[in-house]
């Protein structure tokens, strides 16, 4: 059992890394940049999320993922605070989160608006086949070279 | 005060209509666009202008102060209390319709948007930044979509045509100022509406040049939507299915 004068941001951020994102589970909810902001005072433990998308249907999974995940290790009073401005963007990804989506066969965001490379053979040489993907962050490529279909997760 | 405060409920409803409305015919397509890419792209675009409506509406019930929230609204409003534009009520007809449809409103709504982002209203301006990234990404696949079709296939640049002509009566009523324009505009809230459509204009028209489609040479626009004055008779009968579920069994949650 934590008590609250023990917990440290740090402590609360570490925990938060080990929450999956429900529809890309091989990263966190920290490496997608949807937790913003996490204050400790004596009541407990404020986690402030952003929306990845407006629509999106994963928020209320992730707000209930975050209490449950903190609740296990102690944590008694969580707050969840959602806000909308500044807008996420995917430069928030973290550099740990890029490597583990190509892994995962998903090819990481690109300021230049489409994948850099295939996340299977890494072949450069790759088409669109749609702006829009299995989920709002994603997009479906695929690749020339060996063929294979991918995702692509959005630049925005 | 009373005023302003009433004026920016209405302004937001139109807002958030603008999204619900156009999000639920969206939505619609699910399980029928022509191929899969186009139902899942389209299932997406649903969701977002759905995402945004949830936004707008939620503040247009804190405005409000009457104890309404974004589901009420949504589902428990009649056909004359919404404020969207005609043109996104109008049934989806076929694919190039609805493509045409998105393209019309995605070149307003963008322009928009980022006028908006710089509104006096800080909980308007988040909004717009939000949702700004959304249509700009709705407005690059509408307007591919359309040089696409209209430079396709003889039958697919007859569809396109088709659907500009059909649409371009409704195109119009989205730069009509009213007194709520005014005064969003007296209070920096917004632009009028009839400031965006020199830009519209040149976006629409250079499209339609390299999609070899040509819109009907008229002026003319139906109106009546956004101020609530008189819809078409195909909203009741949307919302008749969209409020099924909140009618029939009230205050249902999953």
């Amino acid at each position: 059992m934590v008590t609250s004068v023990a917990l440290s941001k740090d402590q609360i951020w570490d925990w938060l890394d080990s929450v999956p994102d429900p529809e890309i589970p091989v990263i966190s909810i920290v490496d997608l940049g949807v937790v913003r902001d996490v204050a400790v005072s004596e009541g407990g433990v404020l986690i402030t999320i952003t929306p990845t998308y407006t629509g999106c249907p994963a928020m209320s999974v992730i707000a209930f993922d975050i209490e449950t995940a903190l609740a296990q290790k102690g944590v008694k009073k969580i707050t969840l605070e959602t806000q909308i401005a500044p807008a996420w963007t995917t430069d928030w990804l973290s550099e740990k989160g890029r490597a583990r989506l190509e892994d995962y066969g998903i090819a990481p965001p690109q300021a230049a608006g489409g994948p850099e490379r295939c996340p299977q053979c890494k072949s450069s040489n790759v088409e669109r086949i749609s702006q829009f993907g299995s989920t709002p962050c994603k997009a479906q490529w695929r690749c020339k070279s060996c063929m294979e279909p991918f995702d692509y997760f959005k630049c925005i | 005060m009373r005023d302003t405060t009433s004026a920016l409920f209405e302004f937001l409803l139109r807002q958030g209509d603008n999204a619900l409305v156009l999000g639920h015919r969206t939505s619609e397509w699910c399980g029928m666009a022509p191929v899969i890419e186009e139902d899942i792209a389209l299932a997406n675009i649903a969701l977002d202008l759905i995402g945004q409506a949830k936004l707008w509406l939620e503040y247009a019930g804190e405005q409000e102060e009457a104890g309404r929230s974004a589901n009420d609204l949504a589902f428990l409003r009649d056909a004359y209390d919404f404020r969207n534009l005609l043109m996104l009520e109008l049934p989806n007809e076929d694919f190039g319709r609805t493509i045409m449809r998105h393209f019309l409103f995605d070149a307003f709504q963008v322009p928009w948007l980022e006028a908006l982002s710089e509104s006096s209203d800080q909980r308007v301006s988040d909004i717009a930044q939000k949702a700004s990234k959304e249509a700009t990404y709705h407005l690059e696949r509408s307007e591919y979509a359309v040089i696409g079709l209209g430079d396709g296939t003889e039958e697919s640049n007859r569809r396109m045509q088709n659907a500009l002509t059909d649409l371009w009566p409704f195109a119009g009523e989205a730069f009509r100022d009213d007194n709520i324009d005014r005064a969003m505009h007296d209070a920096a809230i917004s632009p009028l509406p009839s400031m965006l459509q020199p830009v519209w204009k040149i976006k629409v028209q250079s499209t339609f040049q390299l999609a070899y489609l040509t819109p009907p040479d008229s002026e003319f626009a139906h109106s009546g939507g956004r101020i609530g004055f008189r819809h078409t008779e195909h909203l009741g009968h949307m919302l008749a299915t969209m409020q099924f579920l909140q009618r029939a069994y009230p205050g249902a949650t999953w």
